[in-house]
């Protein structure tokens, strides 16, 4: 009896997901600096609980490199003696790990209730079209839209604690409340000059 | 107080070093530490479970073995316990359920199962386990032996309030060479990946995602490969994974399972053969803590397909002249036909080439009709390789100690007998489940130089097409004996399927051949089935001395020391205490 063949998820895995937004991180590589940074870390540990640096490693990784490659996610395992499916396994867990690469300048949308009732989910949609992608892209197995020159990419996020003033977007590490059309015009203007 | 107080309860189990636990209203007595839900199932009150496996580390991840617990109310300062008539004190009932895999019990604990609180979190969890799962039972293998369907059907409720999208995940992923995985039909009880972490020690499996996403993977450009990989099919509760050599063959409820002992290594891996009719369809591990605990190897457990293959010997076959072709032949004449033809040879010209893949009770028939034919050049083929350090020994063949302790023969002097074979010392040879040609080393030439060659087998090989007489025999799967494997532990065989087409079994043609040849004194040879056989041989040897085909049991006995150990067994004692 034959069967067709599904999609192999393991394959959909190893899948390179290009983005745009490489060209403004770095490319991972394992260098003296990096090995010497995960000592640091590791050594945060006792002895033989080299596994609980996975997670720091990891946003070490990502806050370099923009995001988590299958190439550090191969480091990472060796490194803290794990295994690449269990980093995997904690990569693929948060929603803040990324495995794509952002754009230069990643927007983080709140649209958990409060933003959203606030105008968060339409702001969302206005946001997309300003800095020129198309939101259908944004889907379960890939929450994150990035922009073709690279330089922007966005994603709904859940709640930014900041409830009170909504609706709330985060702009790299930046926090910005109380946001409307002409307030989001602002600054993508601001961060295109950045650039 | 009066020193006539009755001994309550609680001390006379402590100093048992047990606890009393009431389970659905009545008392029982554990030992202090014991599972909830092993205490639960010992005294026949069913706690399902899909995450919890007693051979590996308690996940309580699944959350059906939820049940009701109670213990004594917390005693105010300086309040003394109270207890009622029995000596029990009253037990206080939480209104939430907890895991019984997780928890053990603890002096007064109550437990029901019976209850409204169990029945509901039963019929919850089993609900939430449905909401994405595709029920894809008429095409699942495991439908007939699903926990996910047995539960449904004790546990769960007929209707299905879920009228969303389900979850689409990964079907028929090919997870590795013996193994496929549908992660749809997958309750994430994460045996698998506890199995191969814990004890094959490769950590190939794990989980990926979140939520209703989560799901068991292979990291990209890994595969399950290990020589372990299909237990995983056995300890997977439902049909998540599933073996690509048994898929769609054949509904489990068709199956009849015989439980028997594999015959690939020393171990004597004990197993079930699943057959329908005359067709064996699948092998599957049988709990044995002594020799194989629940696993076994895949190459032991898919090495099952000779039985039924069209090599196989289905009548006694007859060269008459030199030059010609085998020929078909009925039993009887031809029986006597050998049995004349092995009188008129010299016995210092004859030599047996036994098996070590022989019953006990073939192998003591085989010393007999040596004996009788005044045979000395009379061995076993040995096969040692290497120990996998975990559950294939080194000895490859299954009865090594058996031919040890009944032929006096361990293989040491074979050389000797394929060179008398070599050089024309040996005339005749008489050849029991064994092809020569392959590791013993005698080439088909040297073989058609013999005057006379009587071959055993149940399948064609060199062996067999050079024979003058072949009298065909049956696999492990078709005949009773019991063998002694590495360690010294008796063992039986059962049979699972009848001899196919003429053959019989071997402990039958060498007794009938004994007959022919004139043995009268051997109550064996008046044997009607290997266990008579095995009856006179308790009395001949001290190692069998007391040991009947009874209480040999399904789980064997020791009879010998041999001071050889099988790997994981040895890493699973220090666990086990």
């Amino acid at each position: 009896m034959t069967m067709t063949e599904q999609p192999d998820v393991i394959e959909v895995l190893a899948e390179a997901k290009p983005s745009p937004g490489e060209k403004y991180y770095p490319p991972f590589e394992v260098t003296p600096e990096l090995t010497e940074k995960a000592k640091e870390y590791i050594a945060m540990y006792p002895e033989g609980k080299e596994l609980s640096a996975v997670l720091p490693l990891i946003h070490l990784v990502q806050e370099k490199h923009g995001f988590i490659c299958p190439q550090s996610v191969l480091w990472i395992a060796e490194t803290c003696r794990s295994t690449p499916i269990h980093v995997q396994g904690i990569v693929s867990f948060y929603p803040g790990i990324r495995t794509r690469c952002p754009g230069k300048w990643h927007i983080r949308v709140c649209h958990t209730i409060a933003c959203a009732l606030s105008g968060g989910e339409e702001l969302l949609t206005y946001i997309c079209e300003k800095i020129g992608v198309d939101p259908k892209t944004m889907t379960d197995a890939e929450p994150m839209a990035v922009s073709e020159d690279g330089l922007w990419s966005i994603e709904a996020v859940e709640c930014l604690a900041n409830c009170g003033f909504g609706p709330n977007i985060m702009i790299n590490d930046t926090l910005y409340s109380q946001m409307d059309r002409a307030k989001v015009d602002a600054l993508v203007a601001e961060y295109s000059k950045k650039a | 107080m009066s020193s006539e107080q009755p001994i309550l309860p609680k001390d006379a189990a402590a100093a048992e070093g047990k606890v009393n636990v009431q389970i659905n209203g009545k008392w029982h007595r554990f030992p202090k530490g014991t599972r909830i839900a092993d205490a639960c199932n010992s005294v026949g009150v069913h706690v399902p479970c899909f995450c919890y496996h007693p051979k590996l580390s308690v996940a309580g991840s699944c959350r059906m073995c939820l049940v009701e617990q109670g213990m004594p109310p917390r005693l105010a300062p300086g309040a003394t316990p109270t207890y009622n008539d029995d000596g029990y004190q009253t037990i206080q009932w939480m209104p939430r359920a907890i895991v019984a895999c997780a928890n053990t019990v603890a002096e007064n604990m109550g437990i029901r199962t019976d209850g409204t609180v169990c029945r509901e979190a039963r019929r919850a969890v089993l609900e939430f386990l449905l909401t994405n799962h595709p029920l894809d039972c008429p095409i699942c293998d495991q439908a007939g032996e699903c926990k996910l369907q047995e539960y449904t059907a004790d546990y769960g409720q007929p209707s299905h309030r879920f009228t969303e999208a389900k979850i689409k995940k990964g079907k028929n992923i090919s997870i590795g060479p013996r193994v496929n995985l549908d992660q749809e039909r997958c309750v994430l009880c994460r045996r698998c990946v506890r199995f191969m972490k814990e004890i094959v020690g490769e950590e190939t499996l794990g989980v990926v995602g979140r939520g209703g996403h989560n799901a068991i993977a292979c990291y990209p450009g890994k595969t399950l490969d290990s020589n372990y990989s299909m237990n995983v099919v056995d300890i997977c509760p439902v049909g998540a994974m599933t073996s690509k050599d048994f898929r769609f063959k054949m509904r489990v409820w068709f199956l009849k399972s015989t439980p028997t002992i594999d015959v690939n290594c020393g171990t004597g891996t004990n197993i079930n053969i699943w057959t329908r009719e005359q067709q064996v369809y699948r092998i599957t591990p049988r709990q044995n803590d002594e020799v194989n605990s629940c696993w076994m190897p895949d190459d032991h457990r898919l090495n099952y397909k000779y039985i039924n293959a069209p090599e196989r010997l289905l009548t006694p076959l007859i060269r008459t002249d030199a030059e010609a072709e085998q020929q078909p032949a009925a039993w009887e004449p031809l029986l006597r036909a050998v049995a004349e033809q092995l009188r008129l040879c010299k016995s210092s010209e004859l030599a047996i080439i036994a098996s070590a893949r022989l019953t006990n009770e073939e192998l003591y028939l085989t010393k007999h009709l040596a004996d009788l034919l005044g045979i000395k050049a009379l061995d076993i083929v040995p096969r040692m390789g290497e120990s996998d350090g975990m559950l294939i020994s080194a000895d490859r063949n299954p009865n090594t100690t058996g031919a040890k302790l009944i032929l006096g023969r361990d293989g040491s002097s074979l050389p000797d007998i394929v060179r008398g074979v070599k050089i024309g010392r040996i005339r005749s040879l008489i050849v029991l489940g064994e092809d020569v040609t392959a590791e013993a080393g005698i080439s088909a030439e040297q073989l058609g130089e013999l005057d006379y060659l009587l071959v055993v087998a149940h399948s064609e090989s060199p062996t067999v097409r050079a024979a003058d007489v072949v009298l065909p025999g049956v696999t492990f799967a078709e005949k009773y004996g019991t063998m002694i494997n590495v360690t010294g532990r008796i063992q039986r065989l059962n049979r699972a399927i009848e001899p196919l087409g003429e053959a019989r079994a071997d402990w039958d043609i060498l007794r009938a051949l004994l007959q022919e040849c004139g043995e009268a004194t051997l109550k064996a040879v008046r044997a009607t089935s290997s266990m008579d056989i095995l009856e006179e041989m308790s009395e001949q040897f001290e190692a069998l001395s007391g040991v009947t085909w009874a209480n040999i049991g399904n789980c064997g006995r020791p009879v010998l020391e041999t001071g050889v150990t099988i790997p994981l067994i040895e890493r699973e004692k220090p666990r086990k205490s």
